[in-house]
């Protein structure tokens, strides 16, 4: 292979990557964005994402089949019922917490992240669940660059999603009173707007977008199991900063470039795949030291 | 709020008495002595190892503690110092011969060089971006042991020698437990002294009011920063007597669920009180054991623990009368 092969093959690896980080890091940042939280759970509403479009799946596929369509209706089943989960953790663990200090909540967001893992491990065992998917391996060649249909598929219904929120955010009335309610709470609640129910479909949308993420992982890579959230959970967040905090278009910009750092990050004589974890810590701590606000968020004072 | 507080002070007001009256608490820590003496003659070889375990968790809670509970600083990647230690005496000991002891001042300047890195640069962000820089850092530390050459990768180092004092050779687990402690008293002494200190009554006030703090004149970066190297070479400490004791280390035993375990035994407790951490720690170890079969549901139980202490108890079981305020 040649330089050029080798950077368009890193090019399509890292937009694969990216669009599975982009759509947990919109979680993250749409969450922040309503109640400043930093929803440690949000890496394992992905990993349940990924078990509930597979139970979805299994019970499907005699009537579908284990191709997109079928894996399609399994994560529109997966994206409803995480979202519900969402909302239930912000009603049971954040709501009561958002007047206690800063370290309070976090920890609470903790102890929900252990609570997830721990039920599915206790579910599940804690083995490496096969994704029954039936996708296939069909693409076409590029010069000498091959291109799955998967890839195509998965990076084509992440990008749709991304412009279906976008549109709702900018062009709807809810998501008009949703980014109110970033800015000023207290004064929203004044204006007449139902900020309860604006914070619900926030943790609704952001946690269906990191179950359709989920489902979507477990039929590309082929396996779940319980712990699958943690790490990108931690990836997700570092490209929401990246793109900077709060911005919904930052998210989606800081998940195709952590992606895309990462596919090329790891071609770098002497960074080889096993350190490809410790790299993009390594650009999480840069960006948080040297560019707190990220790409395109705005800068923002503690709450005290 | 108030209404809380008082069941609360009825409920603890006994317990606190006996940590008022300086007759009862002399009792009660002289008991505690006696009983942490004979120990292993009652329990036996296992209880033993269990308890050392608990001793150690003890050292490195009140470690964290002074970060998160003094400091008011969530990390979530403190096992890293504990790894710091560990890795350091192991490698000192293996490749260049070093005596334990000589190793571990090594062991304790690494940390607090560690300590400084990671807080630097970072202390001076938002709190909960902080806790996400120490995860990361705690997981670069893990990856970088189980990459790296010197740290035998992920099969890590094993053949550590157990220390010699005085000519007699620390080998047995009653040895061991009763070197844990001596470090979980001396521990428990620096903590209780720091936090009586000048420096800890700054981090007392930058934790309640950082702003104010620094109006005062209390430099704030560098009152956490002294919080972080303090609770690093706690953690290389009891990183080192870890390996010593286990003979072998592994990057496993520094894992993010390990930084966990310590962050839940100061919280359960009661966090920044030295007593409700002793508790904590206990819980953490003894816990699990008591839960054994239960099997893997024993950690869902501890995780919906914990969450419920959040909800209902935020300080603690243990919270001490300063906290319950």
């Amino acid at each position: 292979m040649n330089l050029s092969d080798i950077v368009a093959q890193q090019l399509v690896n890292g937009l694969v990557l990216g669009s599975f980080y982009a759509l947990v890091a919109l979680g993250y940042t749409m969450i922040f964005g309503v109640i400043k939280l930093l929803n440690f759970a949000h890496g394992d509403l992905y990993m349940v994402g990924g078990f509930v479009g597979f139970l979805a799946l299994s019970a499907i596929s005699g009537v579908v089949g284990g191709d997109w369509p079928g894996v399609f209706i399994a994560m529109l089943f997966a994206m409803i019922a995480v979202g519900c989960l969402g909302v239930v953790i912000e009603r049971v663990a954040y709501h009561p917490m958002l007047a206690a200090p800063r370290l309070s909540i976090l920890i609470t967001a903790l102890a929900v992240s252990l609570v997830l893992q721990n039920a599915v491990l206790g579910l599940t065992g804690g083995q490496y669940q096969a994704f029954r998917a039936d996708l296939g391996f069909g693409g076409f060649d590029i010069g000498s660059l091959f291109i799955q249909h998967n890839q195509m598929v998965l990076v084509g219904t992440a990008a749709l999603l991304m412009v279906a929120l976008q549109l709702f955010v900018t062009r709807t009335q809810f998501g008009r009173a949703m980014r109110a309610v970033s800015i000023d709470k207290d004064m929203c609640q004044l204006m007449g707007i139902n900020v309860p129910v604006v914070i619900a479909v926030t943790f609704f949308i952001g946690s269906a977008l990191a179950a359709a993420a989920g489902t979507m992982a477990g039929a590309y890579y082929g396996s779940i199991w319980y712990f699958m959230g943690f790490l990108i959970g931690l990836k997700a967040f570092t490209a929401a900063v990246i793109g900077g905090i709060g911005s919904i278009p930052g998210a989606m910009l800081g998940g195709l470039v952590l992606g895309l750092l990462e596919a090329f990050g790891t071609q770098i004589p002497g960074i080889g795949s096993e350190w490809k974890d410790v790299f993009s810590f390594a650009v999480l701590i840069l960006v948080l030291v040297l560019k707190p606000t990220g790409l395109l968020g705005k800068p923002e004072q503690e709450r005290m | 709020m108030s209404e809380k507080n008082v069941v609360a002070s009825r409920l603890y007001g006994p317990l606190s008495g006996v940590l008022v009256d300086p007759r009862a608490k002399w009792t009660a820590i002289v008991a505690i002595l006696v009983l942490m003496a004979v120990a292993p003659m009652i329990f036996g070889q296992y209880a033993t190892v269990i308890l050392t375990n608990a001793l150690l968790y003890v050292v490195l809670a009140l470690g964290l503690n002074v970060v998160v509970g003094y400091a008011g600083l969530l990390d979530l990647g403190y096992a890293a110092f504990f790894a710091v230690g560990a890795y350091t005496v192991g490698i000192l000991t293996l490749d260049f011969g070093l005596n334990f002891w000589l190793a571990l001042p090594f062991a304790m300047v690494a940390a607090a060089i560690a300590g400084v890195i990671i807080g630097g640069p970072t202390l001076r962000l938002r709190s909960d971006y902080l806790a996400i820089v120490t995860l990361g850092f705690g997981e670069i530390v893990r990856f970088s042991a189980r990459n790296l050459e010197i740290t035998g990768k992920a099969s890590g180092l094993s053949g550590i020698e157990q220390p010699w004092i005085f000519g007699w050779q620390i080998r047995s687990a009653t040895d061991f437990y009763y070197v844990f402690c001596v470090l979980a008293i001396i521990a428990v002494v620096a903590a209780a002294r720091l936090a009586n200190s000048r420096l800890g009554r700054a981090w007392l006030y930058v934790r309640h009011d950082e702003d104010a703090a620094e109006a005062m004149g209390i430099d704030r970066v560098k009152v956490k920063l002294a919080a972080y190297i303090i609770g690093a070479i706690y953690g290389s400490i009891a990183g080192a007597f870890f390996a010593v004791n286990l003979g072998a280390i592994s990057p496993e035993s520094f894992s993010f669920t390990q930084s966990v375990l310590i962050l839940m035994a100061v919280i359960l407790g009661g966090m920044g009180k030295i007593p409700g951490v002793i508790l904590g720690a206990f819980i953490v170890i003894l816990g699990p054991e008591l839960l054994r079969d239960l099997g893997p549901l024993r950690l869902l139980v501890f995780a919906v623990g914990l969450l419920l202490i959040m909800l209902f108890r935020p300080s603690g079981i243990w919270p001490g009368r300063s906290a319950a305020k």
